[in-house]
């Protein structure tokens, strides 16, 4: 008697069912899938940038520079302290990954050991517990000190400084309006930015090489052309244009290290133009904090000229007319227009708790997607048309049944695809083609083996039921080895390679289930209604 | 109603015989592909090296060497300039990574050299750390590949049917390689993919001969180990075949309109496939003389569970 399990029939219909429900919004515009209720799935396969157009961004965190700042920052700390309680020193540095220096007295090592002690604060990180500190110092009994940044310090900087970082590619990306960019961290200290359409990505490159570290700092007026400036005060470079845009000013300014107000106290900046001069300008607001501060140090110091300082660089360095006590200000750097927005964008986003560095960049013309796209397809049609007449001119009526599950397995690839969300890449559509190529194996094999046991004397039926069933073990085994690759491609994979590790996954295992059970029920289905005498394969 | 069949049922070809031959043709391609691959070595692609490949369209007919002054005169180091695509009217544009300077304004150095008339239809700048991580990845993923299948095999059958996949498998990924080598063609992630395939695509027919033979085995218990081989691999022949050429079938389009992206990817599986299925019919199981596995299920030889074996095949 020829049985299927009625659960068998039932998964069946389900898997058909699902696998043209699911493929099926592929077929139709976004436009109209929109206007479908929302309980009909509407998911369709993400195209890849290889196929769509756009540009594909790997960045790296500079983690190193992370450290550095810190140490840097950890110097002063101890020029500070070291001054405050009066010990003698010479060479202080930072050397590697410690800051050095060394007591010219000996005997003042207690003493220099109890003033660094506030340095070296506890990490408030619950996670790590409370027994880790980020600064360790140590001090020789003949004089040499050496303050090192602790692991679990550079550890939860590098962790702090690549989220803020995330946060703020994020909200830069958001400011220039692409549309559905995908931003997301990867590895440790990487950002990857994904940007579909966008053609040219110089723009966007620009905005996010730019750190964007905002300062207000008074001059330093007391400085000497060609001296050595104050140890309270470095020379910064400036912007060609700045100091009233005539690209005639001084080389560098004498600015001081101590900071009035930073970007951090912004809370609004818009571009603009100035009222008298009609220049390009950034109008920018401070938080209560900040206008505060700011009003305070211009009061002071009005007549005394002041820098505005933007990644180390002087951009503008006004002097100060009248006590600017509203909280909100102007900065005029002679910019162009795209100039003066693009720094509205930086100072709106936020700074960057540290440099980017592009690894990677591949951008994609809309053109060659869609000629991708094309090519994909067509070689896709091409294969299953030829695929289908091979099957049926070798095994006839059994070769359109093995065509039939072939028919279910690319639909079950498109749409596990696009129910899952997986990104479809032209290779993807190459992993598609091979597993029309693979997926029809099965059937082969069991066609084969139904060949043999129809040659042995078996009657149909036994003949249909030995092909199966001896056919499986191979079928399983050949599978499985092929998955072995498929899977390790996914995971060392990169890229649109991925998506071929994907679809031809997805491919594998689906044939399983259409080559194996599916074209089964469908055969002895066949065979129910026709009862041969003889198997026509 | 006849159907089209490539190879005739019940042959009895002596394969395990012939298998001095198939291994001097094996290892002629051994040879010519290390050969290869000592003197000229891969034509590593952009992945591998980093560096900056920009492929642009002109409206026009491009003037190569027109182009070629106006970017050697940028001073990037070695600029490669060639024909591309079907139309006539692309370039691809390769510029090595330098020592000093950063890539990225090697191409905003090439857009402004340029100037208009010209689409950019791709931009790809790999930076020295991406590109030793993707070739990195590569490798292991190579390497975990062939092992992984290996110990499968291993676990599944004996451990002599292992290791002559394991090396059946090695050689046909090796001698593609050697394709990718000899020919010089561009080895990226995506020829990684198609060697990876072409391993599981490899074994997968090793593996459907091997199955054979266990049952094989289990059928005729005292036949020999060659005439063992022989039959099993005649009797799957159809199927090998049959597979062979529905992958060929399925992969030649790809090929033919499946674009640039994708022609090394499509030649080196169209090649790879023809080579693999050699490999299983020839050299996967003719390894296993030289290694005398013993069947599980033949340990316990108690006589043939049927009277009449067929024939072995006589060697010619």
């Amino acid at each position: 008697m020829i049985y299927i399990a009625p659960w068998k029939i039932v998964v069946a219909v389900v898997v058909v069912l699902a696998s043209i429900v699911f493929s099926m919004p592929n077929v139709f515009s976004r436009a109209t899938l929109d206007t479908w209720p929302s309980w009909v799935p509407s998911k369709q396969a993400n195209l890849g940038l290889d196929l769509q157009g756009g540009a594909h961004l790997l960045l790296e965190v500079d983690v190193a520079a992370v450290t550095r700042e810190r140490l840097e920052a950890l110097l002063d700390e101890v020029r500070n302290v070291m001054r405050e309680t009066r010990i003698g020193y010479t060479n202080l540095g930072v050397d590697g990954d410690s800051v050095r220096f060394r007591l010219r007295e000996a005997a003042d090592v207690a003493k220099t050991r109890e003033a660094l002690r506030p340095l070296s604060r506890p990490l408030t990180n619950a996670v790590l517990g409370t027994s880790a500190r980020d600064v360790n110092v140590e001090l020789t009994d003949d004089g040499q000190a050496r303050l090192t940044l602790s692991p679990e310090a550079i550890e939860a900087r590098r962790s702090a400084a690549v989220d803020q970082s995330l946060e703020i590619v994020r909200r830069r990306v958001d400011e220039t309006g692409t549309k559905e960019p995908t931003i997301q961290r990867q590895g440790t200290n990487r950002i990857l930015v994904q940007l579909p359409g966008e053609q040219d990505p110089e723009h966007i490159k620009r905005l996010l090489g730019q750190t964007a570290k905002l300062t207000f700092r008074l001059v330093d007026t007391s400085a000497v052309p060609g001296a050595p400036v104050a140890p309270g005060s470095e020379l910064l470079p400036t912007d060609a244009r700045a100091a009233g845009g005539t690209g005639a000013g001084p080389q560098q300014i004498a600015v001081r290290r101590q900071i009035m107000v930073s970007g951090e106290n912004l809370v609004d900046a818009q571009p603009g133009f100035d009222q008298q001069s009609g220049q390009p300008v950034v109008n920018f607001r401070f938080d209560s904090a900040g206008g505060r501060r700011f009003g305070q140090v211009t009061t002071e110091n009005v007549g005394k000229p002041f820098a505005i300082v933007l990644d180390g660089k002087v951009i503008s360095a006004p002097v100060i007319r009248q006590a600017i006590i509203g909280g909100s200000g102007q900065i005029s750097g002679g910019f162009s227009v795209q100039e003066a927005n693009d720094l509205s964008v930086l100072l709106r986003a936020g700074a960057l708790p540290a440099p980017l560095n592009i690894l990677e960049e591949r951008t994609i013309g809309p053109d060659l997607g869609a000629d991708s796209i094309r090519a994909g397809m067509l070689s896709l049609t091409i294969a299953a048309v030829l695929v289908v007449i091979f099957m049926i001119a070798s095994y006839g009526l059994f070769g359109v049944f093995a065509n039939l599950a072939l028919v279910f397995n690319v639909l079950l690839i498109l749409a596990a695809t696009s129910a899952m969300g997986a990104t479809l890449t032209l290779p993807g559509i190459a992993g598609i083609v091979l597993t029309m190529g693979m997926a029809v194996d099965a059937n082969v094999l069991i066609f084969e083996r139904m060949r043999e046991e129809v040659r042995a004397g078996k009657s149909p039926l036994a003949a249909i039921d030995a092909g199966y069933s001896r056919a499986l073990s191979a079928i399983l085994d050949a599978n499985l080895t092929t998955l072995i690759a498929t899977i390790l491609l996914y995971q060392f994979g990169s890229g649109p390679v991925r998506g071929f590790a994907v679809t031809l996954t997805i491919g594998l295992i689906a044939s399983m289930y259409t080559a194996v059970t599916l074209s089964r029920i469908i055969i002895l289905f066949w065979f129910r209604q026709t009862r041969p005498s003889t198997l026509p394969i | 109603m006849r159907f089209l069949k490539l190879v005739p049922s019940n042959t009895k070809i002596d394969f395990a015989g012939h298998r001095i031959l198939a291994f001097a043709v094996t290892g002629f391609l051994f040879l010519v592909t290390t050969f290869s691959l000592f003197y000229q070595g891969l034509n590593l692609g952009l992945d591998f090296t980093g560096g900056v490949v920009v492929e642009v369209a002109s409206s026009t007919p491009p003037d190569l060497a027109d182009m070629r002054e106006k970017l050697n005169n940028l001073g990037l180091g070695e600029v490669k300039l060639q024909d591309f695509g079907e139309s006539g009217r692309e370039v691809q544009i390769r510029v090595q990574p330098r020592a000093n300077g950063s890539d990225q304004q090697t191409v905003a150095a090439i857009r402004e050299a340029l100037g208009t008339g010209f689409e950019y239809r791709r931009v790809d700048v790999v930076g020295p750390t991406v590109s030793g991580e993707l070739f990195r990845n590569g490798l292991i993923a190579t390497l975990l590949a062939l092992a992984g299948i290996g110990g499968y095999v291993a676990f599944r059958f004996e451990w002599q049917f292992g290791v002559s996949a394991l090396i059946s498998t090695f050689h046909d990924v090796y001698i593609t390689l050697g394709l990718f080598s000899v020919l010089q063609l561009d080895f990226n992630m995506t020829a990684v993919a198609a060697l990876l395939t072409l391993a599981g695509y490899s074994i997968n027919d090793t593996v459907v001969v091997f199955d054979r033979m266990r049952e094989n085995a289990r059928k005729y218990k005292r036949m020999s180990l060659i005439d063992l081989i022989n039959v099993s691999v005649n009797e799957t022949l159809p199927r090998t075949v049959m597979t062979g050429m529905t992958v060929i079938i399925a992969v030649f389009p790809l090929l033919l309109v499946g674009g640039s992206t994708l022609l090394n990817f499509s030649a080196s599986m169209l090649f790879g496939v023809i080579i693999g299925t050699f490999s299983s019919i020839y050299v996967a199981s003719s390894l296993l003389i030289y290694m005398k596995p013993v069947l599980r299920s033949r340990a316990d030889d108690q006589g043939d569970t049927k009277p009449a074996a067929p024939t072995p095949a006589k060697p010619s």
